[in-house]
């Protein structure tokens, strides 16, 4: 019985894996995720912080202000715009600077004779990101300047403290590496939800449901059927992704095992195919399921970690998505492939993403048996 | 019966070869990619006449129909319709409204959610009629149909007949010279066939010289028209009066008479089917079905049927589309479970869960539903296995059925590319491959030419009466109820009677089955006799409007017709609440996930200190960090060991070593460093921590001089860092703006781009091709609703941002609302253009999924702005719509920006509108093919 059954799963899958050959949508929607989008998205990411746009007003007009405009330069920022402080406000409201540094008149002279002087930056902090990192960058690359001008006519006042940063993991912190590996967590997830879905959803509208229903084959093995064929395709497509675009395109260094790393992926798959066959369940036709996937992808993709950091979310979103499989996948994947980590660290998102997979399976299941009498 | 309708319509039109056809076809030829639909036609219709095309399914009639419509583009000969060349767009545009066209599928033009009447006033609208002349017309017609009781019925609730009769309506609401129908009455009961074609003969009456051109798969309804053309494998086989056609063949009926006709290589082997009689053990039985019921809420779809099929008999079901054949099918098998009554199985009870049981029983279902993507030999070997055929017999087993079937030539092709006839063969193979005792086929001959048809039914015979296997059989066609053992006739889920064919024929004392079976239907109140029609209402008022100056001249660009497509649209979008709420819903969930879940602040980083040195100064460093609310500190670290494994394990995002002797180097002046090791993993966060960090060192450094030196050094000097727009530098704020353009850009992209595919789809958009209305009036029509939806999604959302979120406008709101009316123009323009170059709903919605979410998303300067992508990107960026869209946002939003600050932003809005419009309008196809 057993056997017949594995047999059943197994003959199932194959004929899965046939029709999604011949599908030449499917199969290009495939090869689009997990090369063109995996390594334009990674290597569009700017680095750090780069082209900065920064404009400057200086109305010293002296050797210090030429000395701190000097140091602004690409990659980091863009060379500085050279404007009238009337301009301030119109290009920071156009978006057109995010920084705009005033260096005031007198400003070498007060410097010099040791009196209170400011030079005032604004920052555009709707653009969170480079206003925050840029600011502190910004401040400290004038600071420099001047200390450095400064201790040429003055004593050095200034404790000799400096402070050694050093990334580890990714030295430069080239976000391509974070880039690549997000990527391919997100085509993971979509199209694992999108080809078990549409298998299922494909078969109710071509009427070979019915078919298979009239064969001595039960509702779970037509769905493990499609969770194995589907999760292997998707493996196959990212190990391949993995290997030939972000190891060997992008040169992103790859700290751990590769094989823990699809192992967890194989997890991941078992929790996302479910979910795929789930929400075709639901959908009556293929433009529900189309816009039921935007509304889990969507959260999938944002709120696992995988393009914010996960840190900074309200603790309700991050309760809530720990029930998300890409929330323990990330997590894992920057593990396993940045730090190097082996199982003995992973262990609990393993434990985590088996938890999920079987409850969303189990689930789906119940869910799939109850709908297929009214798919028929 | 159907022969009695022509012969009243033959009574009226004498046919008239000799006068200027109506439609005239030279070297007409029609190509799908490698498919020869039409072979080089040469044709004269002849004028005022009801013309007949006969032929089987995939002959080349519905192509060379939707040819004469002007459906389909021509691609090469000449086919003049009403003097009018078809190829030329100005004649086409201009005979256009003088032509009905009916295409194939029970009302497929027709929009199901819309009821009678408004699937009425939007044809009527489409043609240019006024609100009373459409009142007049739509009253005169329904009445003339009958339909008028049922006016407020939508069009999905109407049974087959009265759908026909529906798309007929709509068909004549214009006075076309020329009618098209194509296999109006495929599927429709005996009754409304015979209804439907008194219908026509009445009209015609009414209207006399209006041409009507008719496909059908019927051969007996054809009887009675006037002119018949017979096609096959897209050539004219024969021409001339179905009279004249028997008598060249010689033939008693048109169905012999078209075998006939056939080239010899298609009829070679055609025997005619011979069923030897049945020896049957009167109390074997195979299926015994006791009051077997089937309720979908409050609809009855199959009502207490209850019969007893013999093993080996051939029982056969016939009825109309959805009179419960399929139904009581599928309870047989297990499929659908019974809401009441009882059936048995070789006298086991029905229970889906029986693996056994249906392992004994082969089924064929209704359409086609093998797997396509499967070779021949791969479906029947698949399907061997499922059954559990034994292993090592399986290659011999599919041979056998490959030889058995007649499909051993073509073991390796793909379905898709088999004829029909084959395809249906195939189908019974595979239902055979396990061989079943009791095969349930459900329609298996529709569609399939006589000669298939004929060959089929010698299988089934052989199978029945060699091989004692019983078969259960539904169908629609006479002939082939004739031809079983005995059989039930099915009405509106009833079984009105059962017996053998010929002791129904007897019991109501009719002539033939389908007498018979009328005679049933009338009883059981199926509908009145055709004869009681109320007449015509053209008949008493001659249609005085046809005279008058042309009533609908036909303007380039008509407002109403683009209405009219608004107006259909929004009640559709009304009628289908699933969709709406998704859209409506969705994108407000969205935006709580999205402005809650994207933060960019880093706080609570777990951070751990190797202090080597273990002075005060050191404590005094740690107090800095310590006292910040971005960190947290977790036990400090014991050695480097330790600090690898922490960080390693992802527990540390931070670790700061103090190295031996700081406090000593410090109070020398030597200099000395702090490392601080930072996990760079996920380089937004890392950049984050280093400018906290630095920040924080500053910091230090600026009170220790204090402390020290008891001077403010360059301390005094400093930067004043103005956080200008949101002086907390919280990501709420921002990320607000920015994701309520992203979800109006998504949304309503994807809600468009599946208007106009479904209506691909459903076969609708045949509605573009035949009449008046242009691609603009189409697509701007449709996206009319789609802007008036995607701006109550934006009100909904920035109602919203200012409550839920608590971020307020500070700048014009108007200006807002502006920008937000071009985007929403946009946005669907987006989904116009996805959707006018695609085919399937799925390929539509990826298409606006790419097209929008993820250049917006990375291009779009959501998170780094425009000015600071490279390359491509860059470019992109800089022309994407929603890139500018967030400025705007951003501005009102944050900023306390208006019109004059945000001008430059709005250039690029006005501009991209048009284009993107334009461009939909402009790709989209005005002719199908």
């Amino acid at each position: 019985m057993l056997r017949r059954k594995i047999g059943n799963i197994y003959r199932l899958g194959v004929k899965e894996l046939w029709s999604l050959w011949r599908d030449p949508v499917m199969m290009v929607l495939i090869l689009v995720a997990f090369t063109l989008s995996v390594y334009s998205a990674a290597s569009s990411m700017p680095e750090t912080l780069n082209n900065a746009p920064i404009a400057i007003v200086d109305e010293d007009q002296s050797q210090l202000s030429q000395r701190i405009i000097a140091a602004f330069y690409p990659p980091g920022f863009i060379l500085p715009a050279m404007i009238e402080q009337s301009q301030v406000d119109p290009g920071l409201d156009s978006g057109r600077y995010t920084f705009a540094l005033i260096i005031p008149s007198g400003f070498q002279r007060d410097v010099l004779a040791g009196r209170r002087a400011q030079i005032q930056l604004n920052t555009d902090a709707t653009r969170m990101f480079q206003a925050f990192t840029g600011s502190g960058y910004i401040q400290q690359i004038v600071m420099g300047e001047i200390t450095e001008f400064v201790q040429r006519h003055r004593a050095v006042t200034v404790p000799a403290v400096d402070l050694a940063l050093r990334a580890r993991f990714n030295p430069a912190l080239e976000k391509s590496w974070f880039g690549g590996l997000a990527q391919i967590i997100n085509q993971i997830a979509m199209l694992s939800i999108i080809l078990a879905g549409a298998a299922l959803i494909r078969e109710r509208e071509h009427g070979t449901i019915e078919h298979l229903l009239v064969m001595p084959v039960t509702p779970g093995e037509i769905m493990l059927a499609k969770v194995w064929s589907m999760s292997l395709v998707v493996l196959a497509a990212a190990a391949l992704s993995m290997n030939l675009v972000v190891r060997g395109l992008l040169g992103v260094p790859v700290a751990g095992s590769l094989w823990l790393f699809f192992s967890g992926a194989a997890l991941v798959l078992f929790a996302t195919t479910s979910l795929g066959i789930f929400m075709a369940t639901l959908a009556r036709n293929m433009p529900q399921f189309g816009m039921l996937v935007v509304l889990v992808l969507l959260p999938l993709q944002m709120l696992s970690g995988g393009s914010t950091p996960f840190e900074s979310m309200p603790k309700l979103v991050q309760t809530f998505m720990q029930l998300a499989p890409t929330t323990h996948f990330v997590k894992l994947g920057g593990s396993i492939l940045f730090r190097g980590a082996g199982f003995d660290v992973v262990w609990p998102q393993f434990l985590a993403l088996a938890a999920i997979g079987t409850a969303l399976f189990v689930f789906s299941l119940a869910r799939f048996r109850r709908a297929i009498g009214r798919m028929a | 019966m159907a022969g009695r309708a022509g012969a009243a319509a033959t009574g009226i039109v004498k046919v008239e070869t000799g006068g200027v056809p109506v439609v005239r076809l030279r070297g007409v030829h029609l190509h799908y990619r490698k498919v020869e639909a039409l072979a080089g036609i040469d044709l004269d219709i002849p004028a005022g006449c009801m013309v007949g095309l006969i032929g089987p399914d995939g002959v080349g009639k519905s192509s060379l129909l939707s040819l004469v419509a002007g459906a389909r583009a021509v691609q090469a000969g000449r086919v003049e319709v009403l003097g009018a060349d078809m190829s030329v767009r100005r004649q086409r545009d201009q005979v256009c409204p003088q032509i009905a066209y009916m295409p194939q599928g029970l009302g497929r033009n027709l929009y199901p959610t819309l009821s009678v009447e408004e699937n009425l006033q939007f044809f009527a609208r489409l043609f240019g009629h006024g609100a009373g002349e459409r009142r007049r017309r739509i009253d005169e017609l329904t009445q003339a149909t009958g339909l008028h009781p049922f006016l407020r019925r939508p069009a999905a609730k109407l049974s087959g007949g009265m759908r026909q009769k529906l798309g007929l309506c709509c068909a004549l609401i214009h006075d076309p010279d020329l009618l098209i129908l194509d296999e109006p009455t495929t599927g429709v009961d005996p009754l409304a066939r015979a209804q439907f074609w008194e219908l026509i003969a009445r009209i015609r009456a009414a209207r006399t010289g209006m041409g009507v051109i008719v496909a059908t798969a019927y051969m007996d309804e054809a009887q009675g028209f006037d002119w018949l053309v017979a096609m096959d494998r897209g050539r004219v086989l024969a021409t001339g009066t179905p009279a004249a056609m028997l008598e060249r063949t010689a033939a008693a009926s048109l169905e012999s008479a078209f075998i006939g006709l056939l080239p010899e290589d298609r009829k070679r082997g055609h025997v005619p089917v011979v069923i030897p009689p049945l020896t049957a053990d009167g109390d074997d039985i195979a299926i015994e079905a006791r009051d077997l019921t089937m309720r979908f809420g409050d609809f009855v779809a199959v009502d207490q049927v209850s019969f007893r099929i013999r093993r080996g008999e051939i029982f056969g079901f016939l009825g109309s589309n959805g009179c419960g054949k399929t139904t009581t099918m599928k309870m047989l098998t297990g499929l659908l479970p019974a809401s009441d009554g009882r059936a048995w199985l070789f006298g086991h009870e029905v229970d889906p869960h029986d693996l056994r049981t249906r392992r004994r029983v082969g089924y064929m279902s209704q359409a086609f539903s093998l797997y396509g993507e499967l070779s021949v030999r791969q479906n029947l070997v698949l399907h061997a296995r499922l059954f559990h055929v034994p292993e090592h017999e399986i290659p011999e087993r599919a041979q056998e059925m490959a030889a058995r079937f007649g499909l051993e030539s073509m073991m390796d092709e793909l379905p898709a590319s088999l004829p029909l006839g084959m395809r249906q063969r195939l189908s019974l193979a595979v239902a055979m491959v396990h061989k079943p005792e009791l095969l349930i086929l459900d329609e298996p001959t529709s569609g399939v030419d006589p000669v298939a048809r004929d060959a089929f039914w010698r299988l089934l015979v052989e199978l029945s009466r060699r091989d004692r296997v019983t078969i259960f059989i539904s169908t629609h066609f006479m002939n082939e109820a004739e031809r079983c053992d005995r059989m039930s006739m099915m009405h509106a889920g009833k079984v009105l009677d059962s017996d053998t064919p010929a002791g129904l024929v007897e019991k109501r004392g009719a002539k033939n089955l389908e007498e018979a079976f009328i005679g049933y239907l009338l009883e059981a109140g199926g509908g009145a006799p055709p004869a009681g029609s109320p007449p015509v209402a053209a008949e008493t008022a001659p249609a005085p409007e046809r005279t008058d100056a042309p009533p609908h001249a036909n303007p380039r660009f008509s407002l109403q017709r683009l209405l009219s497509y608004s107006w259909r649209e929004a009640l559709e979008l009304w009628r289908d609440p699933v969709r709406a709420t998704l859209a409506l819903g969705g994108s407000l969930i969205l935006m709580i996930v999205m402005g809650f879940g994207i933060g960019t602040d880093v706080d609570d980083l777990r951070y751990a200190v190797l202090d080597l040195d273990q002075s005060s100064l050191s404590s005094n460093y740690q107090l800095e960090i310590a006292g910040s609310s971005y960190f947290t500190e977790r036990p400090p670290i014991a050695d480097y060991d330790d600090l690898d494994r922490r960080m390693r394990s992802g527990e540390l995002a931070m670790a700061l070593e103090i190295p031996p002797g700081f406090a000593r180097d410090v109070a020398r002046g030597t200099p000395v460093a702090i490392g601080a090791w930072f996990d760079g993993a996920m380089p937004m966060r890392a950049e984050t921590v280093q400018g906290y960090l630095m920040g924080m060192h500053q910091h230090w450094l600026a009170g220790q001089a204090q402390r020290r030196y008891g001077v403010e050094p360059v301390a005094s000097i400093a930067v004043e860092n103005r956080f200008r727009y949101n002086p907390d530098v919280r990501s709420l704020p921002t990320m607000v703006p920015v994701v309520i353009p992203l979800l109006l850009l998504m949304l309503p992209a994807m809600l468009t781009a599946l208007a106009v595919v479904r209506e691909k789809e459903m076969g609708s958009i045949t509605n573009l091709y035949v009449t008046p209305v242009t691609r603009s009036e189409f697509l701007l029509g449709k996206q009319l609703p789609y802007v008036g939806f995607a701006m109550l999604n934006f009100l909904l959302m920035v109602l919203m941002a200012v409550t839920l979120f608590g971020v307020p406008i500070t700048g014009s709101f108007f200006a807002l609302a502006i920008a937000a009316l071009l985007f929403c123009v946009i946005a669907t323009g987006m989904g116009l253009l996805a959707s006018a170059i695609t085919r399937s709903q799925i390929a539509a919605m990826f298409f606006a999924m790419v097209g929008t979410m993820i250049p917006a998303s990375q291009y779009g300067g959501m998170i780094d702005p425009v000015s600071s992508l490279q390359g491509s990107g860059r470019i992109f960026g800089e022309i994407y719509p929603a890139s500018h869209m967030f400025t705007i946002s951003r501005g009102v939003f944050n900023k306390a920006l208006g019109f004059a600050d945000l001008s430059a932003s709005f250039w690029p809005l006005l501009v991209a509108a048009p284009v993107l419009v334009g461009a939909a309008i402009a790709l989209l196809r005005k002719q199908e093919g």
